[in-house]
């Protein structure tokens, strides 16, 4: 069955499910949960029918729908949407996670459970759209609506200090937006004030019908870079990152960490790096050495906390770096990797959050020190645990390790030095990761007040059980999520490619995987 | 002569109104002074619709070339009528509350929407000031309607005494003006100074004093030190009716003597507005950045608003023109809306207006909190609401005639202005209140409904701008 529309319903499904629950009242939790749940759940079935009716060989855009939005004799914006190969599966992450997230606040949250569902779901129309949004305006239409819901969810269910979390939150990403959004008016003037059109725009920037002069390209390039390495986040702007994590409830951390930094990441693959190719270049070797500041820096905090989700919220800044190095390595396997490592991310860390919530159900505390051997109480989340852990430190044969072969390889290739450093912050991983493993499950049950927890229930195995299939399936046989991929993350090579020779720059070997589509070869 | 009268219509459906509602007001007993408010009400309804037939005629001019009929004078007469008739609507409970529901009262907010709509459609400095005296010495009043109170009062005595002033700056810029180019009509001003060729020191001395003039009217820094002590001191809905209306009706006259009088003189006004511009959205968002009280945290985020508005006055382009015009729709109606959620909230004697006071509003009032949310999102300029497409344009007014550094500035003062309207919210909704607190006060269904149709307003015009944008920029072309 084809639905025509796909990806509108898709976007916009969660927050037609949004507005239905306003109509429930207040009182039936119940009914809220119900539908929160099956109306997220039916979107991922949709989101599905993109990958079965993606086209791997193609590197353009599909599914596109483009209306006219705000229409005047001054401006043209346009509802247009679309994804490739880069965007496709951050659509699934986005519709995969949302559901096990609403699932996994089914007991935990018991307070104003209308306004959170109502929240969650406005939060994932945001992200989706973010990631399918082709026209400027509506990207940084979903990029700032996505921020109010994320806003209430850490400041009204989160934790003791949530208030100032969620206020540093909202001022640090709209600080990095605003000023992306100047950069996408200057970009709109510099193209004759004709539009907002992203493939259009950077079309004629390709083609050189618009040109853009060396300083113009790299303040335009800083705008964005800041906008998206606020979210992603990179060393030194990731002091948000800490605060919103461990004060948001637990369905807002694996959101945060499963999807909103990816859409840092998205950012630069799909902005900075097709529309700035020069800038990028030129770029390149600065911002890899802060990601590796990142990898290294997250890594050894990480090692140091006292909290478990604090733990986790450092290991992403670590993780993430490594995304980035791999994009600003600019070689095949460096681009696959990420996009890879991208979903590598948010499946462990979405788990780890996931598992953590579930720890402090039971027992209301994060700290590792109240903890010890409770492997022998709980068992079956020992063991959830550990598969994830070992799949967030990219373990052989789980999804972790085939995201950060490929960026080591790809960065090998660009910058030996650098493949060395980011290998190093991988060793880190697994010592904070399983250090901590070892002092929270492993050993004699220390702590009595330990022993009356309970192990893991049906609901909380459904929810862990879909990601680390997951996991095993991505580690084992990659190649279909790989395989889409390659034709858009070799667009964007072209572009880069294209842009570094005139300059000479610096060298790197440039190997042919996939054929490239039939437009571009021109 | 005798068709020019036709076209003053809407000016006597005012002015009748407001001398009629004086003359009820002693034969209206106690109880029944519910219906002078209800007069006020239908009376700018009627002035609005008698005014929508002039929409679209050619242009004219009245009463010897000092007043046009145009659309942009009309677009702001509308506006003017709005804010007019939505004061008196917001205003009719509360002045029984706090006894003060008297027919001047009324009858001054129609005088003053009169002058406002003089001074949108005034061609001439002399105009131009009657409209602006008519204005003021209503609003300096209305300011002060509660006698017996004493911040009510000083609130009075400063605006008229700061207010004066202001008159005073602006009285010797026309005079100089006058001087230099004998005359006060705007097109002949614009005529002689291109057939001087070089502008005159005595010109350049007449538009500053002008420029100060109206930056008081407007509340620009280093001229807004009236503002926020008056804010806080009026009666709430006139404090309402101050940030929109006369702000407005100021912008509208800045614009037309700017952009029809002085267009030569861009090289002269354009760096004054630049500096006035960063002063007043900066220090607007430090400020109000301190505020616990709720009225003067809303003072200070229109002073801020004067500030943005005036990126599109000092590009001095069409689009900044337009993006005026629709910022100040939309600016009105999330300040209304903003207003009539926090006077409805107040308790005797204008009181329940601190952060708070505001604790747990999000569960105890679900409806008003929203309103007020959204209204605050918007001020601060998040998608899908007006106050998002209002910046955007104006900002891209901006970026467009090359003013990046003004544009960096603005946004960066947006990011400020996120703080504090988002910390309204964190009050409402994330603060966990006190046993203590009591039940907020319960909105009548007439103002619930007004907040309503606000609310979706600004939806609206953040969902589906495109007629009034084109309507702003339509509106605008009567300027060149």
């Amino acid at each position: 069955m084809e639905i025509g529309h796909i990806l509108s319903w898709v976007i916009y499904l969660p927050a037609l499910a949004a507005l239905a629950l306003l109509l429930i009242p207040r009182a039936s939790d119940k009914a809220v949960r119900q539908v929160a749940f099956w109306a997220s759940l039916l979107t991922f079935i949709l989101s599905l029918q993109l990958a079965y009716r993606f086209d791997a060989s193609q590197g353009g855009m599909q599914f596109e729908e483009s209306v006219p939005w705000i229409h005047t004799a001054t401006y043209s914006v346009s509802h247009h949407i679309g994804i490739d190969g880069i965007s496709l599966f951050l659509v699934i992450l986005t519709t995969f996670l949302t559901p096990l997230a609403i699932l996994s606040s089914w007991k935990s949250v018991t307070r104003r459970v209308k306004p959170y569902m109502i929240c969650l779901l406005a939060l994932e129309t945001g992200m989706t759209g973010v990631f399918c949004a082709l026209d400027l305006v509506l990207f940084y239409v979903f990029w700032e609506v996505m921020l109010i819901p994320m806003y209430f969810l850490i400041g009204i269910w989160g934790g003791e200090r949530r208030i100032y979390a969620a206020v540093k939150f909202i001022l640090y990403t709209m600080a990095g937006s605003l000023l992306m959004l100047l950069a996408i008016l200057y970009l709109f003037f510099a193209n004759g004030a004709t539009t907002f059109d992203l493939v259009q725009i950077a079309e004629r920037l390709s083609s050189g019908a618009m040109q853009l002069t060396g300083p113009e390209e790299f303040w335009l390039f800083m705008a964005f870079l800041i906008a998206f390495a606020i979210k992603v986040p990179m060393f030194p702007f990731h002091t948000w990152l800490p605060d919103a994590h461990v004060e948001a409830p637990t369905a807002g951390s694996v959101i945060l960490a499963g999807i909103l930094l990816k859409m840092g990441t998205y950012g630069l693959l799909r902005f900075c790096l097709p529309l700035f190719p020069a800038a990028s270049v030129s770029a390149a070797p600065y911002i890899s050495i802060f990601a590796l500041i990142g990898i290294l820096y997250g890594a050894l905090v990480a090692m140091v906390q006292p909290d478990i989700k604090k733990l986790v919220a450092y290991s992403s800044v670590s993780h993430m770096g490594l995304v980035v190095l791999g994009i600003f390595a600019f070689t095949t396997q460096g681009l696959q990797g990420s996009t890879m490592q991208m979903l590598n991310h948010g499946l462990s860390t979405g788990a780890l959050f996931l598992l953590v919530g579930m720890i402090y159900d039971r027992r209301h505390t994060r700290m590792i020190s109240d903890f010890g051997g409770i492997a022998h109480v709980n068992p079956v989340l020992a063991t959830f645990f550990m598969i994830v852990t070992l799949s967030s430190i990219g373990l052989p044969g789980l999804n972790g390790f085939v995201g950060e072969v490929l960026v080591l390889v790809g960065t090998f290739a660009r910058n030996k030095a650098f493949a060395a450093v980011a290998a190093l912050g991988m060793i880190l991983g697994a010592v904070y990761m399983l250090w901590m493993y070892q002092r929270v499950f492993l050993g004699k049950l220390t702590n009595a007040a330990n022993e009356a927890m309970t192990d893991i229930d049906l609901r909380e195995k459904l929810i862990l059980l879909p990601i680390v299939l997951v996991m095993l399936w991505m580690g084992v046989y990659s190649a279909p999520f790989l395989r889409p991929m390659d034709a858009s993350l070799q667009r964007v090579q072209q572009r880069i490619e294209r842009a570094r020779k005139p300059e000479g720059g610096y060298r790197v070997e440039f190997r042919q995987v996939a054929p490239v589509s039939s437009e571009r070869a021109k | 002569m005798n068709n020019d009268f036709v076209f003053l219509i809407p000016q006597f459906i005012l002015i009748a109104a407001g001398t009629a509602l004086m003359l009820m007001e002693p034969f209206t007993p106690p109880e029944r002074k519910g219906r002078l408010g209800r007069t006020a009400v239908l009376a700018a309804a009627a002035a609005a619709y008698s005014l929508s037939f002039q929409w679209n005629i050619r242009p004219r001019t009245l009463l010897g070339g000092m007043l046009v009929v145009d659309n942009f004078s009309i677009f702001f007469q509308w506006l003017f009528i709005v804010i007019a008739g939505v004061s008196a609507f917001i205003s009719m409970k509360f002045n029984e509350r706090e006894s003060i529901n008297r027919g001047e009262y009324y009858a001054l907010l129609l005088f003053a929407c009169s002058g406002m709509c003089l001074m949108a459609a005034s061609v001439d400095l002399i105009l131009t000031f009657l409209g602006i005296e008519i204005l003021s010495i209503a609003t300096y009043i209305l300011a002060g309607f509660k006698r017996s109170n004493a911040r009510s009062n000083e609130s009075s005595l400063k605006y008229f005494l700061l207010g004066s002033f202001a008159t005073a700056f602006l009285l010797y810029g026309i005079a100089l003006i006058y001087g230099s180019t004998a005359s006060t009509g705007y097109s002949s001003i614009r005529a002689l100074i291109s057939l001087q060729g070089d502008v005159q020191g005595m010109m350049v001395a007449g538009m500053g004093l002008l420029l100060v003039g109206f930056g008081f009217k407007v509340a620009l820094v280093p001229f807004h030190s009236w503002a926020p002590d008056v804010y806080e001191g009026a009666p709430t809905p006139v404090t309402a009716f101050m940030t929109v209306g006369p702000k407005a009706a100021g912008f509208a006259a800045l614009l037309r003597i700017l952009a029809q009088a002085l267009p030569s003189m861009a090289g002269n006004w354009v760096p004054i507005l630049w500096l006035l511009c960063i002063l007043t959205m900066t220090l607007g968002n430090v400020v109000a950045v301190l505020q616990t009280n709720v009225k003067r945290m809303l003072a200070y985020s229109a002073i801020a608003h004067a500030g943005y508005i005036l990126i599109g006055v000092l590009v001095n382009s069409r689009m900044g023109f337009s993006a005026v015009l629709f910022y100040l729709v939309i600016y009105t109606v999330m300040n209304l809306v903003a207003f009539s959620v926090v006077l409805s909230l107040s308790r005797q004697g204008d009181e329940h207006v601190y952060l708070n006071d505001y604790i747990g509003l999000g569960r105890k009032a679900p409806f008003a909190a929203a309103a007020l949310s959204l209204a605050l999102i918007s001020l601060a300029g998040i998608p899908l609401t007006g106050g998002f497409i209002g910046k955007f344009y104006l900002f891209s007014a901006a970026v467009q005639k090359g003013f990046i550094g003004l544009a960096i500035i603005g946004v960066l003062n947006s990011v400020l202005s996120v703080f504090y309207y988002f910390r309204l919210m964190v009050y409402m909704y994330m603060r966990e209140p006190g046993a203590d607190m009591p039940e907020p006060e319960s909105i009548s269904w007439p103002v619930q409904v007004l907040i309503g149709i606000g609310a979706l307003c600004i939806l609206w015009l953040g969902i589906h701008p495109d007629q009034i944008l084109t309507l702003a920029g339509y509106s605008s072309l009567a300027l060149k």
